[in-house]
């Protein structure tokens, strides 16, 4: 599956597609195969999301995770700091993104 | 320390309400993303893994008390309650909100501060020996040059729009702790024979993915023309410089290409020309900014003795601090490597704590190191109990200066969008395993580097043992290299064959540091018993 991702523009915030919106929470994301570029040039001159770009993932236990380990980090957070992570004190964490 | 005339903050404050305008247009959508990101990247404003981070300039790495509580403020304000030194002795912030970037930087202006020039094709922040000032090693203070540099090279007309981005150390003595012939120009003030000083140039050194060893240029350039000597030496780079190929821009590239001889006699030529042209900043500028960078009061009467009783305390004396010119002083070192920590992260709490510390044990300043850590220049040695106390509470007292777990990591892949592998987990871990095994201390001077790309930030080229990450078909990978140094005795690593995963890694550091146990002969370091026995054993050990 393909998902379309970029930054908020006011906060930077790390956004994912949903079909409707851009959501925070990868979990919201839906496949875009296929229509990844005219959404994401339709977004961007909406301002409604910064650099958009397409990645590839897969379904995991119903959830999309991300194929590279880069974009999983992105997805999540810094494996470094939990605490900082938009699944604090999850101690799976560190699984999900490696 | 330097305090800005009234030409600087003016500067600054109109950079600050132009980039509030260019910010503004961009959220309104005035500027696409295209035409604005050349515009926040000169103000240090970059689009990383997970948010903006903003790079705030902190030139030759030094901080009075009040800057360094402003960046306490800004990490708890509008950040996320930290900051990471790096090791162009700056600071970052990794959670900065576009909308708010304009305010940082006004509030950085109330403190002389500013993130000009931290991104882009033009000079950067220029770095400097943390021990200026302090040292009794050096021949002069350097940081009136380095102050004299980040003056000529601020909106350099010339040199805004370099083939690449460009980086200047200066230091004054033979002990190199700037990592100065690594950079793209390196300048070394030096005394001759009859007891006048000037600049040797060093041109044409880097790291990244074409690591290289400054060549000397010219041994010593009078002082009265240093400035006219680094602007040829930067003509004839921007002139020849490649900006057909990111990856052959460097001067290092042109350098090397051209040999250090043509290239020499192109800036000999240049400079000829420029010195009649009479570029070169009037004496008095110099001595003015010289007023600034005298010795403080020191106590001449300062007591020379430490007591040495609490044998914790005394392990980081031994390990923390290190000789000043003054007696009964030294410069100590704030560790900010705890085991199992984030090499040069600081929390707000922290950076508060010390600008406290350095305003009443350091006449308030305090210096950023190159090596992610934070000195306090000028401190009696009767107040050093005092201070580790209070570091120690803090978890900022680690005894740990120079060895296995004092490591230079950079952001990797956790935070930085050029990244191929994560940096910290691997340097936590290996602070985690030495400390366990009890080896820090006895394993002595060992200068550990690593770097998530090629780019090199986190110097894996000049450790005595380096470490480069890699992407390996999506997987995290890791090289282990041998026998790099950036201090006096500058070498390059070499590898030492395939990589390792996250865990393999911290096993083969362990392993090598095994062999350097065995093979060590009295006094050496890790890197002399590399340079004496080879890689060989080394790679015995790992690979068998």
């Amino acid at each position: 599956m393909r998902l379309l991702t970029g930054n908020d523009l006011k906060s930077g915030a790390v956004t994912w597609w949903t079909g409707s919106d851009w959501s925070i929470h990868i979990e919201d994301a839906v496949d875009v195969t296929g229509s990844e570029d005219e959404i994401a040039r339709r977004e961007e001159a909406a301002r409604r999301v910064n650099v958009p770009y397409a990645i590839d993932a897969e379904l995991h236990e119903g959830s999309p995770r991300p194929s590279h380990i880069k974009e999983r980090v992105r997805a999540l957070g810094p494996t470094v700091r939990p605490d900082l992570t938009l699944k604090p004190a999850d101690p799976e964490i560190g699984n999900w993104v490696i | 320390m330097y305090a800005y005339d009234q030409y600087d903050q003016a500067m600054v404050d109109a950079r600050v309400e132009e980039f509030r305008d260019q910010a503004r247009r961009r959220l309104e959508g005035k500027l696409t993303e295209d035409q604005f990101k050349p515009l926040r990247l000169m103000n240090g404003l970059y689009l990383q893994l997970h948010a903006y981070m903003l790079r705030v300039a902190i030139p030759y790495g030094t901080l009075n008390s009040l800057q360094m509580r402003a960046l306490a403020d800004i990490a708890e304000k509008y950040d996320r309650g930290y900051g990471h030194f790096t090791t162009r002795q700056n600071i970052q912030y990794n959670w900065i909100k576009l909308e708010d970037a304009a305010d940082i930087l006004a509030d950085l202006a109330k403190v002389e501060m500013h993130a000009i020039q931290t991104s882009g094709n033009c000079i950067r922040n220029i770095s400097s020996d943390h021990f200026a000032g302090a040292t009794a090693d050096e021949v002069v203070d350097p940081r009136p040059y380095a102050e004299l540099l980040r003056q000529w090279s601020s909106f350099h007309p010339e040199f805004s729009y370099l083939p690449r981005k460009f980086k200047i150390a200066v230091i004054a003595s033979e002990k190199d702790r700037a990592a100065m012939r690594l950079h793209d120009i390196g300048i070394n003030i030096v005394q001759n024979d009859t007891g006048e000083l000037g600049a040797a140039f060093y041109v044409g050194g880097g790291m990244g993915r074409t690591p290289m060893i400054a060549p000397c240029i010219n041994a010593f350039v009078p002082l009265d023309h240093f400035v006219t000597y680094a602007e040829a030496c930067l003509r004839v780079y921007n002139r020849y410089g490649r900006r057909d190929n990111k990856y052959k821009a460097r001067i290092k590239i042109l350098v090397h290409e051209l040999g250090a001889e043509e290239y020499t006699r192109q800036v000999e030529e240049e400079f000829a020309q420029l010195l009649d042209q009479g570029i070169e900043p009037p004496l008095a500028e110099l001595e003015r900014i010289r007023t600034f960078f005298e010795d403080p009061p020191f106590d001449g009467d300062a007591d020379a003795e430490i007591d040495r009783s609490d044998p914790d305390f005394a392990v980081w004396v031994d390990r923390n601090t290190v000789p000043h010119k003054q007696p009964g002083y030294v410069s100590a070192v704030i560790s900010l490597k705890p085991v199992g920590g984030i090499p040069g992260d600081a929390t707000a709490e922290q950076m508060r704590l010390m600008a406290d510390l350095a305003k009443d044990y350091s006449f308030d300043e305090c210096r950023v190191m190159h090596t992610q850590n934070i000195v306090l220049p000028h401190v009696r040695k009767a107040d050093l109990h005092a201070l580790w106390t209070a570091l120690e509470d803090a978890g900022l007292g680690s005894p740990n200066l120079d060895t296995v777990e004092d490591i230079i990591a950079c952001p990797g892949l956790d935070y930085c969008s050029l990244a191929n592998a994560r940096s910290i987990p691997v340097a936590q871990k290996i602070s985690e395993r030495f400390a366990a095994n009890g080896k820090t201390g006895t394993l002595g001077e060992l200068k550990l580097k690593i770097s998530g790309c090629i780019n090199a930030c986190g110097h894996h080229h000049a450790g005595h043992i380096g470490i480069l990450g890699v992407d390996r078909k999506g997987v995290e990978n890791y090289q282990l290299l041998l026998g790099g140094s950036e201090a006096e005795d500058v070498s390059l690593a070499k590898i030492t064959g395939p990589g390792f995963d996250e865990n393999g890694i911290v096993d083969a550091v362990e392993t090598v540091t095994s062999v350097y146990e065995r093979e060590r002969q009295d006094g050496e370091r890790f890197v002399d018993t590399y340079r004496r026995i080879g890689m060989n054993p080394f790679k015995e050990a790992l690979y068998g």
